[in-house]
This record gives structure tokens, sequence and C-alpha cells, in this order.
């Protein structure tokens, strides 16, 4: 793989955006969004072929963000990556922001879809796939899901469609970061066996840990050499980087204060350092 | 003119699908189990590449058909409006109307004419939920034909679209040729004393019934409103100032359904005497539809009592 040490200072530099981002904001969810930032970092700059000067562009490949309220790391993701100024992600969920407290594509360009209401994404990305297949381009969709949001039982009916459409241009992502609003997934309504699972719902099953660049892109090539739908299980940690937010629900949502965000802020660039 | 022939509305709601398909490649059919019951089984055999059946799951087939719509089709998605209104309705609202996408939804067994299959299967709500959603647009057609060119009124105005429609037979009121427009009602016979608005089975109903007030030398309006959403604004105020009153008959709950609409519409613009026609905070129940409507007053005869009711109020 080239290049991971670029990798690892653009992660670095997300999770700078998210909790400067959600500072501003006064309000938002860093767990999640911190827990998934080596995956769309990998995914932008290393796998999908997109044009962020044309982010209409018909031929290119699709993500959609089912886990709807961790955009913070998806916005830092795609305006490093060119889609619009970095300027823009301060004024987060503020009135009349293109970045709304969940993803809405008519307001950011670059957004394949809005997102928010959990369990739909993966349907919505089934379609996706589905159209694309029939107008004959090979653009590939991928369909970020969090591990509490496999609960919904919606994600089970796309799961199913995606078998019986033999969909192998879609991937879906799972963040299993292992924790959700109100606790730890396992306890409140849990998940495992889920190898087995998507097993049986007649998907390829690949794992990767999420936060590792070199494990993350040997999933995504293996990905490529099988056909037909196929899901990647990223072991992840909430909160991932700030060791007062990690694998913890408090803060599935909220906001640092002054104290807390110098701590995180030092934290990450300690990493910064480390990996300098 | 003699008695109508009589079609089902699901028919014309087929034969739409069909002409669409002709018209325009982009036009794709998603189901969920029921379309044999529905006829959009007749769009998968004629265009078995560009329909897809995803079993048992309406939230999967709301929320693929926002898919496909984002990839650049045009889906038409269809089962019974109790379903695809209420069981789908969040991924109606996230997936298709906040999005603003191309996506065409049929809700098939409108009202207690549904009949025999009871309450769980007639769809009195769906008028309510789908209407309140912003960008959502809503059509009840009278008749077959008047279905099927709902069909083709959706496939031409880009956005989400809900098309409402019946399972049993229903006198045919327009030729073959009818077009339907958004936001457009149709005065099928003009009066003086009363308007009597009325979608979808009720139509024929306040037909019969201002024939039957004609005989007592009340002449009614007869509306046929088929654009819920946006209402005929222009021409319901035109009609009711000269009128000044009106009866609203749709086989739907009152609440929030064409009755709420109109009734929105006279608080904000015009308010004169308004009576329903339409079921009240119940659900339906089993019987023919002939023998349910009856039980719930949607009848011709419903029509004109409420009529006498409207006019007495308004003195």
């Amino acid at each position: 793989m080239e290049d991971p040490g670029s990798l690892r200072e653009l992660a670095v530099r997300v999770r700078l955006d998210v909790l400067e981002m959600i500072r501003a904001a006064g309000s938002g969810h860093p767990g999640g969004s911190l827990s998934l930032v080596e995956l769309l970092v990998h995914l932008y700059f290393r796998r999908m072929s997109v044009r962020p000067e044309e982010p209409r562009w018909e031929g290119r490949d699709r993500l959609i963000l089912s886990k709807g309220h961790a955009c913070p790391a998806l916005y830092s993701v795609l305006a490093r990556r060119g889609y619009f100024d970095p300027e823009v992600l301060l004024s987060l969920r503020k009135l009349d922001s293109p970045l709304q407290g969940h993803p809405d594509m008519r307001k950011l360009p670059g957004l394949d879809a809005s997102t928010g209401s959990l369990g739909q994404g993966l349907s919505t990305a089934c379609g996706m796939a589905r159209g694309l297949r029939l107008s004959g381009t090979d653009a590939h969709v991928y369909c970020v899901l969090g591990d509490g949001e496999l609960q919904e039982g919606s994600v089970w009916e796309a799961a199913m469609s995606g078998r019986t459409a033999a969909l192998g241009g879609l991937t879906a992502i799972v963040d299993r970061n292992g924790v959700q609003l109100d606790g730890r997934v396992d306890e409140l309504k849990p998940l495992e066996p889920l190898r087995d699972k998507w097993e049986a719902f007649g998907w390829t099953v690949l794992d990767c840990d999420g936060h590792d660049f070199g494990s993350i892109h040997k999933a995504f090539e293996q990905r490529g050499s099988v056909s037909g739908p196929a899901v990647i299980l990223a072991r992840t940690t909430k909160g991932k980087g700030v060791s007062f937010m990690e694998d913890t629900c408090l803060w599935h949502g909220g906001c640092p204060d002054e104290e807390e965000y110098a701590r995180a802020v030092s934290e990450i660039r300690g990493e910064e350092v480390a990996h300098g | 003119m003699g008695e109508p022939g009589l079609r089902p509305t699901r028919e014309g709601y087929a034969d739409g699908l069909l002409e669409a398909g002709r018209r325009d490649p982009r036009v794709v059919v998603l189901d969920a189990d029921v379309s044999r019951s529905i006829g959009s089984m007749r769009f998968a055999e004629a265009f078995p590449g560009r329909a897809f059946n995803v079993g048992i799951s309406e939230q999967d087939m709301m929320s693929q058909a926002a898919g496909l719509a984002l990839a650049g089709y045009v889906p038409f998605l269809s089962t019974y409006g109790v379903f695809v209104a209420g069981r789908a309705w969040d991924q109606m609202r996230t997936s298709v109307c906040y999005m603003e996408l191309d996506v065409k939804v049929g809700g098939a067994h409108a009202g207690v004419s549904v009949g025999p299959d009871g309450a769980t299967h007639q769809a009195l709500e769906d008028v309510a939920i789908t209407r309140v959603l912003p960008g959502m647009r809503v059509l009840a057609p009278a008749d077959a034909p008047q279905t099927r060119a709902a069909v083709l009124e959706a496939l031409r105005v880009p956005g989400p679209v809900y098309i409402r429609f019946g399972r049993n037979p229903v006198p045919v009121l327009h030729d073959e040729d009818v077009e339907v427009r958004l936001g457009r009602g149709d005065l099928m016979r003009q009066g003086s004393h009363v308007s009597l608005v009325a979608a979808g089975v009720m139509v024929a109903e306040a037909l019969k019934a201002a024939e039957s007030l004609s005989r007592r030398g009340v002449e009614a309006d007869v509306i046929n409103m088929v654009s819920v959403k946006p209402l005929d604004e222009d021409l319901l105020l035109s009609r009711l100032r000269e009128t000044g009153c009106a009866v609203v008959a749709q086989d739907h709950q009152a609440a929030a359904g064409l009755f709420g609409a109109v009734a929105e519409l006279c608080a904000r613009r015009l308010p004169v005497p308004l009576e329903p026609v339409a079921v009240e905070d119940s659900f339906g129940t089993s019987g023919t539809p002939a023998e349910v409507r009856r039980r719930y007053g949607l009848t011709a005869e419903g029509v004109e009592k409420a009529a006498l009711k409207a006019l007495e109020r308004k003195g």
C-alpha cells in the first residue's frame, strides 16, 4: 500500500476537524464520528473513483452514510478531499449551513444521499446499485452502517434484497464500535454471531481493524475478488483517539467543554507527533 | 347517456404503468408481492428487466425506489395503501420527500370500498399521512381512465407523487383520453346552491346525489377534486363564493383527508359551512363493498343528506 504515513496525517487532521466542528456547533456526535475516520479516509483518498470538482459526475462511485449522525467525519473528509472549502466546516449545525446536523444532499454537493433516520441507507444503496447496473455503468456503491443500526429490522430486509439481486456493485461497511446511545450494543440487543447472520443472508463477510490502514486496504482488496454483495465488519473504537471518549456511550452525543476540548486536541496531536 | 360501465381503478393504474413504460425508458416498477392483485405484474411481463419484486418488505421497496431515482430512474412502487403509506412512511419522508426524488407511490385498496378484506386492508388514513409530507403531491382519481391519466401525470411532473386507487369496479365516468393535471379539479356539473366536492369512488355518488337534489329543486355543483394536493384552490374558492356551502366526500377519514384539506383552505380564505361525507374516527369492517359503504354513509343518499344539512346551516 502506498503512503500510509500521509493517510495517518489525514486521519489526525479529520479528527481535529471533527472536534473543532462539534465544539463550534455546541453539539454533535463525536463518538461515532471518531470511530469512522480511517474508513472514510481510505474510501475517499484511496478507494473511490470520484471527481470533487464535478460532484454529480455520473460515473462516480457512491457512498451512503446510513449512520448519518457521524456526518462530521464525512464533512471533514469531503472538505479535505477538495469538495468544498474547509472554512465551511465550522458552520456545522448552524442556520443556513450546508452542513446540516444530519446529511442533506440537497444542501451539500458531494453527498450521495440524505440520511439520518437509521435503517434506510442499505435499501437505498441496493436500489442505487440496481440502477447503476441497469444503466450499464460499473460504479460501486458503498454503504456505511453503525452496528447499533443493525438492530433496525429494515436493514435485514435490505440484506435479503442484496442477495436476491446479486449486487456485485454493493459493499456494506459496518462500523462495529460496540456502543450505542444508551449503552453497549451487545447488552441492549445483541448482534452476535454477526458474521453468521450476514453469511446466512447470502453476503460475503470480510473483516478488518477499522483503525489500521493496512488492514482496511487488505479487506477492500479482498472484496474486489469476490462477486455478489459483500460486507466488511470493521472493528473500531467509539471515540477513537480521545481517551475519555473511547468505548463509552457517554460521548455518543455531546460537546466537549473548553478543558475537555484542549485535552482532546492535545491527545490527537500527540498521535500526530508519534506518527510524524 | 345510459348507465356507465364498471371497471376497477386498479386496472387504470396498471394501464398507466404500461403506457408510462412505453413512453419513457427510465420508468421502472417495484412491487412488494401483491403485483397480481394490483395488476402491476402486467408491467413486469412487458418489461421484465425493469420490474423488481422485493417480496413482502415495503420499507425496503420505498428506499430501493429512492436509490433507483438517485441512479436516474423514475420508479413507480405500489402495494396496498395501508402498508405503502403507513409502514413505509418514514422511508417516504426521509428517503423520498426529503431528497425531493422522482419517486411515484401507488396506494391500492383505498377506503372501506375494499369490502370483505376488512379494516386491516382498507386504507383510510393514507391521504392524511401522505399529503402532510413536504413536497409530496396526492392524486385521487375517480375511475379507471382517470387513474391511468394520473399515472401519466405523475410521470410528467418531477418529484414525488402519491396515487390512490381502489380494488372494486366503479362507474367509468371519463373517456380513455381524459387528462389529469396536478392542482386542477374538474367541475363536472355546475349548480348554484351547494358544491359537492368529491374524490375517488365518491365522485360517482356525488353525481347521483346531484341528480336527486335537482329533482327537489336544489342545484348542486359536482367538483371532482382528483388533485387533493395541491388543491385546485381557484376552482374551489370561485365556486364556493357562489354556492356558499359545500359537502366534501371521500372514502377516507374526515380528519386530514380531502375534508381536512378543504376545511384548511376555507378556514384561511373563505369560511363557509362544510359537511363531511367520510369515515369519522373509526376503522372499517368486513362486508360487501356496497354494504360497508352504506354502513359508513358513503353513498349518494349520504351526500344528499349532508347537502341538505349544509344548506340549512347556510340559512
